[in-house]
């Protein structure tokens, strides 16, 4: 079939959906480099003219940029850790054959299907909540003093939130990884001598690594766009502003769109550097 | 040391009994084969023995000592299996020094062992490469290695060559026998080949549905087999088994006769027939013959016989060479 005639044919017949996807793409990314490079604001005299860099000088220079890129790491770090390490273990526990494991199953998918938006508000008025929330009822029933998560403990509630809503995928990825594990390799490390912790260590863990890598990846694309659950808690306060956040807050709240552009842009360049960082570390499971 | 004796042992998977009561005696420096069809048990009863399972009931002793309720690892036995088992993120050597590391053997010991069963089998211009840049022999000896550096007292194979090509499969069968040969351990293999259990075993445990048919050396089974099953699963071709009248009248239920304990004549003999299919093997020939009210039987002739379909033979059993059996199947 490879001739160069079907070659050719097959370049043709791809061409539609390729060229779909390229614009897609190359249209919004052309349209915010485009805006970057202007002075921009539509609710006070529009466009304003070419700028040149002072966009992208203004953003990194405003007071709110750099705890903002703090704070997207360490909400995209905290969460990679929880979910990678909670979804091991439930992955874990979850190949162990026991009573009702379908049910348990999708009980443990379930959070995976809840809306950002909807699982943000039921954490913030059920969970979290310093008068009616279960957390200030539970630690009222131990005679303390309930805590005020979204503003006392913002980042580490968010935190809790987003894992929440991402163990599943972790778990899922991970618990098809581990039941393509080969048994005889865990009996023959029994035999050599390996007790429980060392296997893990030493076989089910290095098996992992390839579904680790991509765990990672991929949630690190959507964790640094994390959006509702901030919106729906704090708003962005209490030091919960992302880089994402802030753009918003540019653009949105104070309609500078040239500004907020900018900001966009840095948040590509962010993105790409944490994957090229990450693909360099994990990188070499990936082809092994 | 690797002498191991299995009493009243018995096994079953949920109301499955696998295991039926079974004793058995395992010699120091035996070379002992289970054979049986697939399904029969085999794996059950070494992993039995290897510890993977639990007994449902019956005492297993290595070395005169319960080791009933001893964990795998402290059994002193290594395993080799099916699937090769190798770790594939470690290289060979790491996968060969596994065993070591995990006893705490210190890293030049472990390394010096390494690099002499790596010298015995002919891997160690490969110690660097992970499992996945050898052939099917080399993980083969791989597994082997990660074996012997144990120095354990009994080894147990599960089927290590049936992932291998005929051509591997014969090499490495001279392989392991040669390292029973020069280590002198007891060693347990299981397979469901005859051919393999005939060419390695010091001993032969033919097994069928977790029981054992007979225990013998492979001579013994070939000349004096305790039954239909084992006459029938021993020795290669399979012996012709004919009832009715010829059977009756050496006074048996069935008679068996190997297809190597029959002699072709073109002119006369006790049973008249006609070639079916004939293999000429160049060093045999295997003549299936088709005689009329029996079942076809096949005959091991000289290599240079010029015998072909449709020609009519006469075929006569050796007298002092045939099998008698009973109704039950029993060998009189
Ligand atoms: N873990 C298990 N659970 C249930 N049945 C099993 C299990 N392992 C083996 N069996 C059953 O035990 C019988 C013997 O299996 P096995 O020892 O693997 O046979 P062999 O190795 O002789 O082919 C088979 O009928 C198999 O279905
Ligand atoms: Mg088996």
């Amino acid at each position: 079939m490879a001739t160069q005639h079907s070659r050719s044919a097959a370049r043709l017949m791809l061409a539609p959906a390729v060229i779909l996807l390229l614009g897609w793409m190359l249209v919004p990314l052309t349209m915010t480099l485009y805006f970057s490079f202007k002075k921009y604001l539509p609710l006070r005299g529009g466009d304003l003219g070419w700028v040149g860099f002072d966009n992208y000088i203004r953003f990194v220079t405003s007071s709110a940029f750099w705890p903002s890129v703090m704070t997207t790491l360490l909400i995209v770090g905290g969460v990679l850790v929880i979910t990678v390490v909670l979804g091991v273990l439930l992955a874990i526990l979850l190949d162990q054959p026991m009573w009702g494991q379908g049910v348990v199953r999708i009980l443990v998918i379930a959070p995976f299907f809840v809306m950002p938006t909807v699982s943000a508000l039921v954490w913030k008025n059920m969970f979290m909540d310093p008068v009616n929330g279960i957390l200030a009822h539970l630690w009222k029933a131990f005679g303390a003093t309930p805590i005020e998560w979204l503003s006392q403990a913002s980042v580490p509630s968010l935190i809790m939130i987003v894992s929440w809503q991402w163990l599943p995928f972790a778990t899922l990825i991970l618990l098809t990884a581990i039941q393509s594990l080969d048994s005889s390799q865990l009996e023959a490390a029994e035999i050599d001598g390996a007790p429980p912790v060392k296997r893990f260590w030493y076989i089910t863990l290095p098996h992992l690594s390839r579904a680790i890598t991509i765990v990672i990846l991929i949630q690190s694309i959507f964790l640094l766009a994390v959006f509702a659950e901030i919106f729906v808690t704090t708003g962005g306060a209490f030091g919960t502003r992302t880089l994402t956040y802030l753009i918003f807050q540019r653009v949105l709240e104070s309609q500078n769109v040239g500004l907020g552009s900018a900001g966009g842009v840095y948040a590509i360049i962010l993105a790409n550097i944490i994957a090229i960082f990450l693909m360099r570390i994990v990188g070499k499971n990936l082809d092994a | 040391m690797g002498h191991i004796s299995l009493k009243q042992v018995t096994k079953s998977f949920g109301a499955t009994n696998v295991i039926p009561p079974l004793d058995l005696e395992i010699n120091d420096g035996e070379f002992v084969v289970f054979v049986g069809p697939s399904g029969c048990g085999k794996s059950t009863l070494l992993r039995l023995i290897a510890g993977l399972e639990d007994v449902t009931s019956g005492t297993i002793a290595i070395n005169g000592n319960d080791a009933t309720m001893i964990p795998p690892a402290k059994r002193g036995l290594a395993m080799v299996f099916q699937s090769y088992a190798l770790y594939p993120h470690m290289s060979v050597r790491k996968n060969i020094g596994f065993p070591l590391k995990m006893a705490g053997i210190s890293k030049e010991e472990a390394e010096q062992k390494i690099a002499s069963a790596a010298e015995v089998l002919n891997l160690t211009d490969y110690l660097d490469r992970r499992p996945g840049q050898l052939s099917g022999g080399q993980r083969q000896r791989v597994a082997i290695g990660r074996a012997i550096v144990r120095e354990p007292d009994a080894f147990l194979f599960d089927e290590p060559l049936s992932n291998l090509d005929a051509a591997l499969r014969v090499n490495m069968r001279l392989e392991i026998s040669e390292l029973h040969n020069s280590l002198k351990t007891t060693m347990i293999y299981v397979t469901h080949d005859q051919v393999e259990a005939m060419t390695m075993a010091d001993k032969i445990v033919v097994l069928r549905a977790g029981y054992i048919e007979q225990v013998g050396s492979p001579l013994e089974l070939y000349r004096s087999p305790a039954n239909l099953f084992v006459a029938g699963f021993i020795g290669s071709p399979k012996m012709n088994f004919v009832e009715g009248k010829d059977a009756e009248a050496e006074g048996a239920h069935t008679i068996g006769v190997r297809p190597e304990h029959l002699t072709v004549s073109k002119t006369s003999g006790q049973w008249k027939g006609t070639v079916g299919v004939s293999e000429h093997l160049g060093s045999d020939t295997f003549l299936r013959v088709n005689v009329e009210g029996l079942e076809p039987l096949t005959v091991r002739a000289d290599g240079e016989v010029e015998l072909y379909h449709g020609d009519t033979v006469y075929l006569t059993p050796e007298p002092s060479k045939l099998y008698r059996f009973d109704a039950d199947g029993k060998a009189i």
